[in-house]
């Protein structure tokens, strides 16, 4: 991948593939190129969000921050905040995200990568998934990863930490993908992040529930399978409906 | 008629709710309209402007 | 030869003479079923075994509610159109929509709140109807946020159709979710009232109501709808006829 000029042009290699007889091996090279294409885009964002490593460490800060407020607020008490801990970790978690969503287009919007991506002629859906999974990858496995210090911090106890580990994992993979449909809507608006927060939020809702929920039969030591399941649930109809309609609005959105 | 008002003690409740809707219904109908001149006039605005281009 | 009336539809001069001949059908019958409704539910119907003369709030509250979840369908179904058909006409109904149901969404909060708290005690129980309705105002909200937010109107016109359909996709998601979680802490429903049989007094005004309301929301519409085609059609020849009238 080094000594790579325009990203964005090798995406359009793929394209260039020689005529292939039979449309059955024609439409296997084109989810072939599908797959490499999304596999580049995915390479980028991994790659370009490295060089500014300073950038992913704010929603994590951030996600510290709020989870500091709480016990400032009510209590120092640990049984009280074990109690409140699933709701602390939860809304701290999807704030941060909201927060992270502001990275997943706005440098593609600017440079004009998007466009290149719509106009390569790959299925942008592909390219969305492959930018949605960077960004899960970039904030979401890492706010999973720094749940159990929070916490921890907030009177749980280590039994508990592999399934906070498990429901904040699943959870904010469809928190991303809902994020990359708002995101890509409101692309062309100016200071965007109220209405943003406005469009995602209510569509996390039921990701907060299940998830809150998954962690609170896990504090008290409760079997957590049924609500982990329904979070995986909605993670896998995210993937699938998701991508498509942010393809949908990036679309809209560069006319 | 005054225990028609009183509602079986629920007054307090029961008209603050039927006002609420009822001030919706007005709102939304009054809104409307209000919607459609603003848009006749601006539509007639608009046709003057072009006129006065030619 | 059926298809010709669909096409027509398509038609901005077509759809707004149209809906300007039929708005005066259906808002006097609406102003009729709704004051037949009123009379009914205040003064006729007896009061209820549990709940007394507070559960008439029903024939306001229930009715928002319909509204607010009936509205949301026309303007999700409607985009839904506007988005693969490339109808404009289509666009125009769903921004209709909007902000009538935002303001029924709003009623049925506040009518719910003032009946929950003779029955329940406190204004607000997050009750998983009335938590429901919250969430659905939010999705009303965001949407007319979204189409304000973006400048061409066109852009924003497909922009908030995605919304809204990604929006109707997930309230049945978002009401299951509500649903279960109110039911892990088993708060009671008032919606709930004595269930054998509703007298016919007590079930007629909450149907006139009902569709009192439906009629009003058509005469609403088909209001909007003339505005939003207007601002839709920037030079056409037939707004002249229309406007100077």
């Amino acid at each position: 991948m080094s000594g790579l000029e325009s990203p964005a042009a090798r995406t359009l290699a793929p394209v260039a593939t020689p005529i292939v007889r039979g449309a059955s091996r024609a439409r296997a090279a084109r989810s072939a190129d599908a797959i490499e294409a999304a596999r580049l885009a995915l390479l980028r964002d991994l790659q370009l969000a490295f060089r500014k490593r300073s950038q992913l460490i704010q929603p994590l800060a951030f996600f510290a921050m709020v989870t500091l407020l709480f016990p400032l607020a009510v209590s120092p008490e640990l049984s009280r905040l074990r109690e409140l801990a699933p709701g602390v970790l939860w809304v701290g978690a999807l704030l941060a995200s909201l927060l992270a969503l502001e990275f997943l287009f706005r440098d593609d919007a600017y440079d004009g990568t998007l466009e290149q991506y719509a106009l390569s002629g790959q299925p942008l859906t592909a390219l969305m998934f492959a930018k949605t999974l960077a960004h899960w990858l970039l904030t979401g496995l890492p706010l999973a990863l720094m749940a159990p210090l929070a916490a921890l911090s907030l009177g749980v106890g280590p039994a508990a930490l592999p399934g906070i580990v498990a429901a904040v994992a699943i959870g904010s993979v469809t928190l991303s993908l809902i994020g990359s449909i708002g995101a890509s809507l409101t692309l062309g608006i100016k200071r965007s992040g109220a209405l943003l927060s406005l469009l995602t939020l209510p569509l996390s809702l039921p990701v907060l529930i299940f998830g809150a929920r998954a962690t609170q039969l896990a504090i008290h030591g409760a079997p957590y399978g049924a609500p982990l399941e329904l979070l995986g649930a909605l993670a896998v109809l995210g993937i699938t409906l998701a991508p498509f309609a942010a393809a949908a609005a990036v679309r809209i959105s560069l006319e | 008629m005054r225990a028609f008002f009183d509602m079986g003690g629920y007054a307090a409740f029961v008209w603050p709710a039927y006002a609420v809707t009822l001030a919706v219904i007005g709102l939304n109908i009054v809104s409307a309209r209000r919607a459609l001149a603003r848009a006749r006039e601006q539509a007639r605005r608009r046709l003057q402007i072009q006129g006065e281009a030619r | 030869m059926a298809w010709t009336w669909f096409h027509r539809l398509a038609s901005p001069p077509h759809v707004y003479a149209l809906a300007a001949r039929l708005t005066p059908w259906f808002a006097w019958p609406a102003a009729l079923c709704i004051a037949a409704g009123l009379w009914g539910g205040l003064v006729l119907a007896p009061p209820d075994y549990q709940q007394g003369d507070g559960f008439r709030i029903l024939y306001v509250h229930a009715p928002s509610a319909w509204m607010s979840l009936m509205v949301y369908m026309t303007m999700a179904i409607a985009a839904a159109i506007g988005l693969i058909w490339r109808m404009k006409v289509a666009h125009a109904v769903a921004a209709s929509c909007a902000p009538i149901g935002a303001s029924f969404t709003f009623a049925a909060l506040v009518t719910g709140a003032l009946w929950g708290e003779p029955m329940w005690g406190t204004y607000w129980e997050w009750d998983p109807r009335l938590t429901s309705e919250l969430v659905l105002l939010f999705l009303y909200l965001g949407y007319m946020g979204l189409r304000a937010g973006i400048e061409d109107p066109q852009r924003a016109d497909r922009a908030s159709a995605v919304l809204a359909i990604v929006g109707v996709v997930n309230v049945p998601i978002i009401h299951y979710s509500v649903t279960w979680w109110n039911s892990l802490h088993q708060a009671p429903s008032v919606m709930r009232l004595a269930k054998p049989a509703m007298p016919f007094a007590m079930v007629a005004p909450l149907l006139l109501m009902l569709l009192g309301f439906t009629l009003l929301f058509v005469a609403l519409l088909l209001t909007r709808l003339r505005s939003e085609v207007l601002a839709r059609e920037r030079s056409a020849s037939w707004i002249r006829e229309v406007v100077s009238a």
